[in-house]
């Protein structure tokens, strides 16, 4: 089954001659349990489709299914069960007056969850953070650290779809392995699908077992990750990505 | 090869509540005609050393160092109208990000000649013909309409390309880019770093390419040094740079993802204390 | 000052209390909290002018506690034998009013009304600017539209004049003026939290919570509230000395407290008359008026650099 559908979807911003299409015609699937990437330079239209999925951008039209139900205008609660998205500014994703423990509890608080405290403590020890972290504001935490909290955050109504927004592309190289790691750990786990956005190939290549190439708000090429690390793209745009990325 | 920048036994320092935090620790380089490369992860102190060389270190926090010779003259010893002098004329600097390095409120055109005007004592038309010729230099097509323009015009790659330009026009004898490109798309980076360094070649300047980017930095420099913790652990041939020794490189260079060989997990970085407790190895050449 | 010599970091017990604040791993709510309201104590407590206003307002506030042990008088009491004694006379430091009152113990008695008008002012308008300025930089739309405009009509109208016509509808006296002010002040409260609103509205964390299904009035409250209330309570103490000075000016025009009551305004306002041949009457007073706004702007300066979280960390 289809965890996610998109079709014919068009994305943009704006009435009249302010309107910018951000996302045109973009159309794929993710199977249940895949991992499937999103690649192309800023403003191509990659971070828009996460955030048509997710409601924020409320401007689209289209086919979204997630789970096989097929998504209106407003999403409900249950939505937020199945779907959830971890940011890509760790330093820009957690409130900056509220502790670890706020963060997590009132995630919790809101999906109805009673066993916050024991809840609480086991998210943070799978994310690799620990007790100790529990109480901490996000000024004490460093941006991997801050990232795991968000990780910690997404996780918390156990969904089934995660929606990566360039999870590592503001974090340094060793830690980016660690969060890696982590991802890679929480899906064979749990059983999770990614979604995941990124402009670094290399970091797709090791994530996601497809992908789409992506320019001015377009699907160019879909290929599978043989595909990319045999450098055998059809388009001649995701080509010109993958030889900008050796 | 003649020696640029000399600078030894280099200090920055900041005071805080609990103790006086060392942000660079000791750490001794020179520079030639040539393209040095500083790599490290956030809090290495790899732009505090690119900003204290041109003074930029805003208080509380201190510069210290034997010295900072520029051609032998002593940066330390000048004083803060002198320095002024030297920054944009001697030693210039390109920043991460053009959209804060540039006025919002001047057109592009006004802010290249104004910065060249600075320095020199040209005419207004002189000062015109010499920005047109900037930014052809720096591949930009069509650079009459971009001397009208604003910046919130300009894409990042546009607006990166315009500040080398500016920092360019007073021909430098160095110029230091701190992490010029990394607000860029591949594609445009590429672009960017080509032009710097034709640039760089033909005026015969010395290049401080500060950058988190190894492999970026394997492929455009001709020499590195690798700084952890405030210090410099490793000095290496930008060409050997994959086959450097100190295990802290080496686990930078194990934890990227690589297309050509793929793996489960990526390498993690396992950190060992020493490698801050060891001295700083000297980047002189 | 030097640190090392003050006695709480000699004494063992008093250091390891300090280490508890000071740490990196709080170990429970309560503990993370008072770490974060430590931490705010010690980079307020390095500023002096901050200390000083701070320490002028805790001086005010011990008078006002203890008005009846401090004042040598009954303020009220006149006696028109010794009506108008100069400055140092025996028995009345200040001297006397027209009235034979004793200008010091009116003056202590007048810090409690000076503070009650304070509270009041402190607690209403900033408390509708933020519910104004929230809702309407957080919902948008025709919303947004109708409440700026509110606030824009407050705007136009000259402060003090529409507070002199708001009293003039409710009738004089000290509740009245208090309204009447926090009327008049709320608008730049609710420009203020409306811009910040606007920013965070768009920020990643705020996206986050409703990505958890988090709906407006738990975002406005929770999320929104906690980040616009520090800068508010900057602006306000930055705002108190220009409301006391507009509850002095109620006070001197008589629309304010009414007399016999020993409001400080209401002092000046009757010492007019004697200024030439009498300048204390109103001037004592006035200089009373000027250290309280004095100290409320230092520490309002003090209070932005601890609470404003664009500068801090």
């Amino acid at each position: 089954m289809n965890m996610l559908e998109i079709k014919q979807l068009d994305v943009w911003f704006g009435h009249g001659h302010n309107r910018v299409d951000a996302v045109k015609g973009a159309e794929f699937s993710v199977p249940e349990g895949e991992s499937f990437g999103l690649v192309g330079e800023s403003g191509s239209g990659k971070s828009t489709i996460l955030r048509a999925i997710t409601g924020l951008a409320p401007e689209w039209s289209g086919g979204i299914t997630v789970n096989g139900e097929r998504l209106g205008k407003q999403r409900r609660k249950s939505f937020y069960k199945t779907v959830q998205m971890v940011f890509q500014d760790p330093y820009a994703s957690l409130h900056p007056r509220h502790s670890v423990d706020q963060v997590l509890g009132e995630t919790l608080a809101l999906h109805g969850f009673r066993d916050i405290d024991a809840r609480v403590v086991k998210l943070l020890d799978d994310v690799g953070l620990g007790q100790k972290f529990r109480f901490r504001y996000p000024h004490q935490l460093s941006g991997g650290q801050r990232q795991r909290v968000a990780i910690a955050r997404a996780l918390a109504p156990e969904p089934k779809l995660l929606l990566l927004d360039e999870p590592t592309s503001a974090l340094d190289v060793s830690v980016q392995a660690e969060i890696l790691n982590l991802l890679v750990d929480l899906r064979k786990d749990r059983g999770l699908t990614y979604l995941m956005v990124s402009h670094d190939l290399s970091v797709v290549g090791h994530m996601c077992d497809r992908l789409a190439a992506m320019r001015h708000g377009e699907i160019v090429e879909i290929m599978d990750v043989a595909a990319l690390r045999g450098m055998q793209a059809q388009h001649a745009y995701s080509q010109e990505l993958l030889q900008a990325s050796v | 090869m003649s020696t640029l920048l000399d600078v030894e036994n280099l200090w920055v320092r900041f005071p805080t509540r609990n103790g006086v935090f060392d942000a660079v620790r000791g750490i001794s380089f020179t520079l030639g005609r040539e393209r040095l490369g500083i790599v490290g992860e956030s809090g290495s102190g790899k732009s505090m050393t690119g900003r204290s060389i041109l003074r930029l270190i805003r208080a509380p926090g201190v510069v210290e160092a034997d010295h900072i010779s520029l051609e032998g003259q002593d940066l330390l010893q000048l004083s803060e109208k002198e320095m002024r002098e030297v920054r944009g004329k001697r030693i210039s600097m390109v920043m991460q990000d053009p959209k804060f390095s540039l006025n919002p409120v001047m057109t592009i055109g006004d802010q290249i000649m104004e910065a060249y005007r600075l320095h020199s004592k040209a005419s207004k038309s002189e000062a015109y013909a010499k920005s047109i010729e900037m930014l052809e230099a720096v591949s930009i097509r069509d650079p009459e309409r971009v001397m009208r323009a604003y910046p919130h015009e300009m894409s990042g790659g546009m607006g990166q390309r315009i500040m080398i330009a500016m920092m360019l026009i007073p021909n430098p004898e160095i110029l230091i880019a701190d992490e010029p490109t990394s607000a860029l798309d591949v594609s445009v980076q590429r672009q960017v770093l080509d032009i710097m360094d034709k640039l760089v070649r033909e005026r015969g300047m010395g290049l401080i390419f500060i950058s988190h980017d190894l492999n970026l930095v394997a492929d455009f420099c001709d020499r590195v040094l690798i700084m952890y913790a405030g210090r410099v652990v490793e000095v290496c041939e930008a060409d050997k740079l994959h086959e450097a020794k100190h295990p802290y490189t080496r686990g930078l260079l194990n934890s990227l993802p690589r297309l050509d060989a793929p793996r489960d997990h990526l390498e993690v970085l396992q950190r060992d204390p020493a490698w801050s407790e060891a001295p700083s190895v000297s980047g002189r050449s | 000052m030097s640190d090392t010599h003050s006695p709480d970091t000699q004494n063992p017990e008093a250091q390891s209390l300090r280490a508890w604040l000071l740490t990196e791993t709080p170990t429970s709510r309560r503990h993370a909290k008072l770490s974060a309201l430590y931490h705010g104590w010690l980079s307020f407590r390095a500023n002096t002018m901050a200390m000083i206003g701070l320490g002028i307002l805790v001086a005010l506030l011990f008078v006002a506690l203890f008005a009846p042990l401090l004042a040598p008088h009954d303020p009220f009491e006149q006696n028109l034998g010794s009506r108008l004694l100069p400055l140092w006379t025996e028995g009345h430091v200040f001297g006397t009013d027209s009235l034979g009152r004793d200008i010091l113990s009116r003056l202590i008695y007048g810090s409690r009304i000076t503070l009650y008008i304070v509270a009041l002012v402190a607690l209403i308008a900033p408390l509708v600017g933020l519910l104004v300025g929230t809702v309407s930089g957080y919902v948008g739309g025709w919303v947004d539209t109708v409440l700026m405009r509110i606030t824009d009509i407050f705007l136009a109208f000259p402060r003090l004049v529409l507070a002199l016509a708001f009293v003039a509808a409710l009738g004089a006296g000290i509740e009245n003026a208090v309204i009447a002010i926090s009327l008049t002040a709320w608008p730049p409260y609710a420009r203020v939290a409306r811009a910040e609103t606007l920013t965070i509205r768009s920020s990643d964390y705020i996206s986050a919570i409703k990505l958890q299904g988090a709906g407006a009035f738990r975002i406005i409250t929770k999320h929104i509230w906690p980040l616009c209330i520090s800068s508010l309570i900057v602006r306000v103490t930055l705002d108190m000395a220009g409301i006391i000075l507009a509850a002095a000016g109620l006070g001197f025009l008589g629309l304010g407290a009414q007399p016999p009551s020993p409001e400080w305004g209401a002092m000046i306002s009757e010492g007019r008359r004697f200024i030439l041949d009498h300048w204390w009457v109103a001037t004592v007073p006035g200089l009373a008026i000027f250290t309280v706004s004095l100290a409320f702007n230092l520490l309002g300066d003090g209070l932005r650099d601890v609470l404003d979280p664009k500068a801090g960390d």
